[in-house]
C-alpha cells in the first residue's frame, strides 16, 4: 500500500492552495494513505485547514522556532526524518517546493520526480521536459522510496470537507546553524494571487515602461484578475519578478489569460498551456502567440486595452 | 586557495524547436544545435565577476557526459574560467549521481562555492544544487538574482513566488542562478584560443568512487497535446462580445 507524506506550504497563517493541488495528486495514487507534514513555529492554525482537506487521513504538527520560516536546509533533515515508513513524499512544484524536495531526496538518497502532471501507478507518472515539449513517461521500481514535487496547474484543488486528526510529531535531529534567514519582501496586493487566480491579464515587452503596466492593472482591477508578464517585461525592470510566467517563472491554469504584447516564446507558452482560454492582443499578425491563442486581435494594445476596460466598465 | 567550482551542462540551444522522435524514444539531436545550459552561463559568468572581485582565485568548470561536452568546457574557458574538469561517462547521469560527483570534487578541490544552474533546460528537473548540498552537509541559496561574499558568508537573494527572499549563508555553499543575477558576456576570438592551453583534466566515475545508478526509467516520451489556432476578432468591441459570450467578463 501506498503511503504518501505530503510537506504543506503556507505562510504561517494560511495554508497555500498548492498543498490541496497535492492532495489530488495523492489520492491519484490507488489505495494511497495520506498524511500532511506542517512545519511552523505554531502550527495549529494551518494543521486545522489541511485537516479539513478531503482525502487527507493524518495531519502532522512539527513545532519548532526555527520552522517560522521555510527554511530548506532546516526543514529538509526533519522532514527526511519523519519520512521513514513513507512510501513517498511529495511538495508542490512551488518555488518553496523546488528548493526543499531536492534536499530532502538528497538526504534520503531517493530519487526525485519534478512537475509530475499525471499519476499512472504508484510507480509510474508522466511529467514534462525541455520546456513542456515533451511528456515523458517515468518510472521507479517497485519498493523504490520516491520523492516529488507536484506540478500544482495540473491537478485541482482538493475539496474541503474532511475531518483527519492532527497530532504532534516528535522529530529528533539537529538542525544547522549555517543559514539564516534574512528577509522577505513580498508585493502585496489587493489583486487575486497570479497562482490560483482565475483571471489573468498580463503584458510584455511591449508595454515599454513600469508605469504603462498601469493600464493592465486598471484593466485587471475592472476584471478581478491577477496581473502577469513576460520575461523581457521583468528584465526591463516593467515588472516585479513574482510577475513571470513562463518555464522558469509561474505555470498558472486559470480560466482567461489575456496577454497583450507578448510575442509568444516557447518559454512563454509553458506557463500557459492549461489555462482554459487563451487570448491574444498582439500588433504583428505574424506573432506565434495567435498559433494557440483561443481569441486573437491584431491591434495596438495602447489602444484596445484601455477600450476594453472601458466596454468592461460600460456593461456593469 | 579560494576556489568556485561551476557545473556545466550540454543541452540542445534553447532556440532550437524541440522535436519528439516518432519512435517515443527521446527528442530529435542529431544535427541539433548544442549550447552551454542557458542558467549555467550564468552561474559561470557569477563566478568569474567575484574573481574579478578579488573574491576568488581560481574558477573550476566541470561537467559531466560524454566526449562531445568539452565543446562546452572550452567555451566555459574561453569565457575565462581557469581549468576544466571533464567526468567522462556515455551512461545517464541522474541529478543524484550528478551530484555526488560534484560532492567529491568540491572536497577535492575544498571550494568556497559551487554556483549551479537553477535548471537544465531539457531534463528541467532543478534539482542537482539542492541535492549536492544535502551530501555536502553545506547551506544552499537557490535561484539567487543577487549575491554578496563577505566574511566567510553570502548574502543572497532569491526569486521566490512571494518576491524577493534574503538568506545569510555560510562559506562554503552551494548557489544557483535565475536568470536576472547576471549578463553572461560574450566569448572573444583571442580567448577561443587562449582557452586551448588551459588544462583540462580527464576523469571517470570510477576514478572519483561513483556509480552511474539510474533509478527512474523514461518509458516513453510524447508530444504534448497541441492547442490549436482559434478565432480572429478585429476590434475591441468584437474582442468584449467573444469574452462575453464564454461568460468570461
Ligand atoms: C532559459 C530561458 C528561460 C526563459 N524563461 C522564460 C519565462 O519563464 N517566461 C518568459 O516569458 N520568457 C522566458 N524566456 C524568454 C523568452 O525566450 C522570450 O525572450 C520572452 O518571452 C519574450 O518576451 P515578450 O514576448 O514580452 O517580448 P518580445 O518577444 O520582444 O515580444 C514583444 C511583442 O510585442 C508586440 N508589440 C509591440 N508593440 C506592440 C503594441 N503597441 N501593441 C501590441 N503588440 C505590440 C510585438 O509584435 C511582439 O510580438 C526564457 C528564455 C530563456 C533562454
Amino acid at each position: 500500500m501506498s503511503k504518501i507524506l505530503i510537506i504543506a506550504e503556507h505562510d504561517g497563517s494560511r495554508l497555500n492552495q498548492a498543498t490541496a493541488k497535492c492532495v489530488t495528486c495523492a489520492a491519484a495514487v490507488a489505495g494511497a494513505e495520506i498524511t500532511v507534514a506542517v512545519f511552523a513555529a505554531d502550527s495549529a492554525a494551518v494543521a486545522a485547514q489541511a485537516a479539513q482537506l478531503a482525502g487527507v487521513a493524518r495531519v502532522l504538527r512539527v513545532d519548532h522556532p526555527a520552522n517560522a520560516q521555510p527554511v530548506a536546509a532546516t526543514l529538509a533533515p526533519q522532514l527526511a526524518a519523519l519520512a521513514n515508513g513513507y512510501t513517498h513524499v511529495f511538495g508542490p512544484s512551488t518555488t518553496f517546493g523546488k528548493d526543499l524536495m531536492p534536499r530532502v531526496a538528497g538526504l534520503l538518497g531517493a530519487p526525485q520526480l519534478s512537475d509530475i502532471m499525471a499519476v499512472e501507478s504508484a510507480t509510474r507518472f508522466r511529467r514534462p521536459m525541455y520546456a513542456g515539449n515533451a511528456i515523458v513517461t517515468v518510472e521507479v521500481a517497485a519498493g523504490t522510496q520516491l520523492v516529488a514535487t507536484v506540478r500544482t496547474a495540473s491537478f485541482e484543488a482538493a475539496g474541503s470537507g474532511g475531518n483527519a486528526p492532527v497530532e504532534a510529531a516528535a522529530v529528533q535531529v539537529e538542525l544547522p546553524t549555517h543559514t539564516r534567514f534574512v528577509s522577505v519582501s513580498a508585493a502585496r496586493s489587493d489583486r487575486p494571487d497570479l497562482q490560483t487566480a482565475a483571471r489573468v491579464v498580463s503584458g510584455g515587452r511591449a508595454l515599454g515602461s513600469a508605469e504603462n503596466f498601469q493600464i493592465l492593472y486598471s484593466l485587471a482591477d475592472r476584471m478581478a484578475a491577477a496581473v502577469g508578464a513576460s520575461r523581457a517585461a521583468v528584465d526591463a525592470g516593467y515588472a516585479a519578478n513574482d510577475m513571470q510566467v513562463g518555464q522558469t517563472g509561474k505555470i498558472i491554469s486559470p480560466e482567461l489569460y489575456l496577454c497583450f504584447g507578448i510575442s509568444g516564446a516557447i518559454q512563454h507558452l509553458t506557463g500557459i498551456k492549461d489555462a482554459r482560454t487563451i487570448v491574444a492582443v498582439n500588433k504583428d499578425s505574424e506573432a506565434p502567440i495567435f498559433e494557440i491563442a483561443d481569441i486573437g486581435l491584431v491591434g495596438d494594445l495602447f489602444q484596445i486595452a484601455p477600450e476594453l476596460e472601458r466596454l468592461i466598465a460600460a456593461a456593469k | 586557495m579560494k576556489r568556485i567550482l561551476v557545473a556545466i551542462k550540454r543541452v540542445v540551444d534553447y532556440n532550437v524547436r524541440i522535436r519528439v522522435k516518432p519512435d517515443g524514444t527521446g527528442v530529435v539531436t542529431d544535427g541539433v544545435k548544442m549550447s552551454i545550459n542557458p542558467f549555467d552561463e550564468i552561474a559561470l559568468e557569477e563566478a568569474l565577476r567575484l574573481k574579478e572581485k578579488g573574491l576568488a582565485e581560481e574558477v573550476i568548470v566541470v561537467t559531466i557526459g560524454p566526449s562531445d561536452c568539452q565543446q562546452q568546457l572550452r567555451t566555459g574557458l574561453a569565457m575565462g574560467a581557469d581549468r576544466a574538469i571533464h567526468v567522462q561517462t556515455d551512461a545517464i547521469i541522474e541529478p543524484l549521481v550528478a551530484a555526488r560527483v560534484l560532492h567529491k570534487l568540491a572536497e577535492k578541490e575544498q571550494v568556497m562555492l559551487a554556483i549551479l544552474g537553477k535548471q537544465a533546460i531539457d531534463d528541467d528537473a532543478s534539482q542537482t544544487g539542492q541535492i549536492l548540498a544535502a551530501l555536502w552537509g553545506r547551506p544552499q541559496a537557490t535561484f539567487a538574482s543577487r549575491v554578496e561574499i563577505e566574511g566567510g558568508t553570502a548574502t543572497v537573494t532569491r526569486e521566490v513566488d512571494a518576491g524577493l527572499e534574503t538568506l545569510n549563508v555560510d562559506l562554503p555553499a552551494v548557489i544557483t542562478t535565475d536568470l536576472r543575477l547576471n549578463e553572461p558576456r560574450y566569448v572573444k576570438l583571442p580567448d577561443i584560443m587562449k582557452a586551448k592551453k588551459k588544462p583540462l583534466d580527464i576523469l571517470d566515475l570510477a576514478s572519483l568512487g561513483v556509480e552511474a545508478l539510474q533509478q527512474v526509467q523514461m518509458v516513453k516520451f510524447e508530444p504534448p497535446a497541441q492547442r490549436s489556432r482559434g478565432v480572429m476578432v478585429k476590434d475591441a468591441q468584437e474582442l468584449f462580445a467573444a469574452l462575453q459570450k464564454k461568460g468570461l467578463v
